[in-house]
């Protein structure tokens, strides 16, 4: 490890500057990582090659068994600097870079783009709710109007057809009383006609009375006796009548 | 992966370079423009949540599908939250507090993965956010009440001579804010990748222990199931408290008078 830990001192001097450096005698070629050999290892993606001096077919292979041995032991590009990573001041910089790029972005779509367009949205849904609650009240409004005055149509020709009968029946109760009024004047003449024709009858019937029992008694006595005059017969029935 | 080691999960490693900004011929001194993990994820993020929302609401239906319910939910669900602790003001900040929330959500639900680095559980993360929330609150409260943003610090209603005690109070609650709001964020996220972590790592030291060790192992398996299902709620939970908190830290700034 001894190498690797002056590749990693270096390391933290300067990372760019260990193309140029140059070891005599050592392992050829070597995964650079700006960090601590003691990290836990994590499997190489990248890194930067070195190629020092003294190149070999020998060492080359060396190499090629070394790097084998290094992966997943120690060789990795997080930069890891031996401190808790959420406070490496080295990864601030590009963080705050790319957390003032993203949410620049993110605010500018929201307030450009995004949230306009929901705004909008709900606004039309909103107005049209509403217009269509204000048409439904209008046309509430209207059928009430319509019952309201169909009720009043209604009570008028109620009204006025209680009005016609009324009259009507005033015009039939006249006429018929007038009709009775002369019917009744008519027979009571018809009676008086009659009463007075009864009268004379009775009278003419009475003024017989005497004649037939005149006629009676003459009848009688004539049976009874023999003769008698009409004449002295009448003036016996005449004075019954009279007494 | 290195087995069972629960630290090598946030390491940060570089994926490719994109060359290096200024510094020396050496290229000593220089800011070298790497695009790592952390950044693929960072991307992964914001392209989730800018696709499914862009994307779910494309059809524009007066009767949602139910993708874009689920955009018009977390819409109205952030949207309530603004308004209710930061006022009508607040809505000025809806996307960005809208932005916080599904970054930080969706980067949480992702890092849930195995194998996948949790964002938030870099404390520069957490910081920055944190900051840019805080710096947010102190330009505009200036902006919009000049010096009338310090009577913050100043409660209304108190006598003159309990403001000598309350006001540094005040001042220094005011300054952890941003230390709490970023500790906070970074502790949850860090503790449960690193819980979960350890729990399938005895899985992994067991097995090799022959039938035995297989039976054994159930055990932390159930435990790392169940502490999965706790990481989905603690990353709900911290994009959410997060969230709150800048909206209450928000309303601080639109009425700095108790």
């Amino acid at each position: 490890m001894s190498i690797f830990d002056t590749i990693h001192a270096q390391a933290d001097v300067a990372p760019q500057q260990l193309n140029t450096t140059v070891w005599a005698d050592t392992i050829v070629v070597a995964q650079v990582e700006a960090g601590s050999p003691a990290s836990e290892g994590e499997p190489s993606s990248e890194g930067t090659t070195i190629v020092l001096e003294g190149a070999s077919g020998e060492e080359i292979l060396a190499t090629s068994e070394h790097e084998e041995t290094t992966t997943g032991t120690s060789s990795h590009d997080v930069k890891d600097t031996g401190v808790f990573p959420p406070f490496d001041t080295t990864t601030f910089g590009p963080q705050l870079f790319w957390l003032a790029l993203t949410f620049g972005a993110l605010y500018l779509l929201m307030s450009k783009v995004a949230l306009p367009r929901i705004g909008e949205v709900l606004e039309v849904r909103r107005d049209r709710i509403e217009g269509d609650l204000a048409e439904a009240e209008r046309l509430r409004r209207k059928t009430d109007q319509a019952i309201a005055s169909y009720e009043a149509e209604l009570a008028e020709a109620r009204a006025k057809s209680q009005g016609i009968a009324e009259e009507t029946r005033t015009a039939l109760k006249a006429d018929l009383d007038a009709k009775r009024a002369g019917v009744e004047a008519e027979l009571a003449k018809k009676v008086a006609v009659a009463e007075s024709r009864i009268q004379k009858t009775k009278a003419d019937a009475l003024s017989n009375v005497g004649e037939i029992a005149a006629d009676t008694a003459v009848t009688l006595v004539s049976r009874l006796t023999g003769k008698v005059t009409i004449k002295a017969a009448r003036d016996a029935v005449a004075s019954i009548e009279k007494g | 992966m290195a087995g069972t080691d629960p630290i090598s999960q946030f390491k940060i490693y570089d994926l490719f370079s994109f060359g290096t900004i200024g510094g020396d011929a050496d290229g000593n001194g220089g800011f070298e423009l790497v695009f790592t993990n952390s950044s693929l994820l960072m991307l992964i993020t914001v392209s989730v949540i800018s696709f499914y929302l862009i994307l779910s609401t494309r059809g524009r239906g007066l009767v949602p599908s139910r993708l874009q319910l689920v955009s018009e939910m977390s819409y109205e669900f952030i949207a309530n939250m603004v308004r209710s602790t930061a006022g009508n003001e607040g809505m000025k900040f809806f996307p960005f507090v809208f932005s916080l929330f599904s970054f930080i959500l969706i980067s949480n639900m992702i890092g849930l993965f195995p194998y996948i680095l949790t964002i938030s559980s870099h404390i520069i993360i957490t910081v920055a956010l944190a900051l840019l929330v805080m710096t947010i609150v102190i330009v505009y409260g200036v902006m919009k009440n000049g010096f009338g943003f310090l009577k913050m610090f100043v409660p209304s209603g108190i006598p003159l001579p309990v403001l000598f005690i309350v006001v540094p109070i005040e001042v220094l609650s005011f300054l952890s804010r941003p230390l709490s709001l970023s500790l906070r964020l970074f502790g949850n996220m860090l503790a449960g990748a690193i819980v979960v972590k350890v729990f399938s790592g005895f899985m992994v030291m067991l097995i090799p222990l022959g039938a035995l060790g297989i039976l054994g192992a159930i055990l932390p398996l159930g435990m790392t199931i169940a502490l999965t299902g706790l990481e989905f709620l603690v990353g709900a939970l911290q994009a959410f408290v997060f969230t709150i908190l800048t909206c209450v830290y928000l309303n601080d700034a639109i009425n700095p008078g108790h």
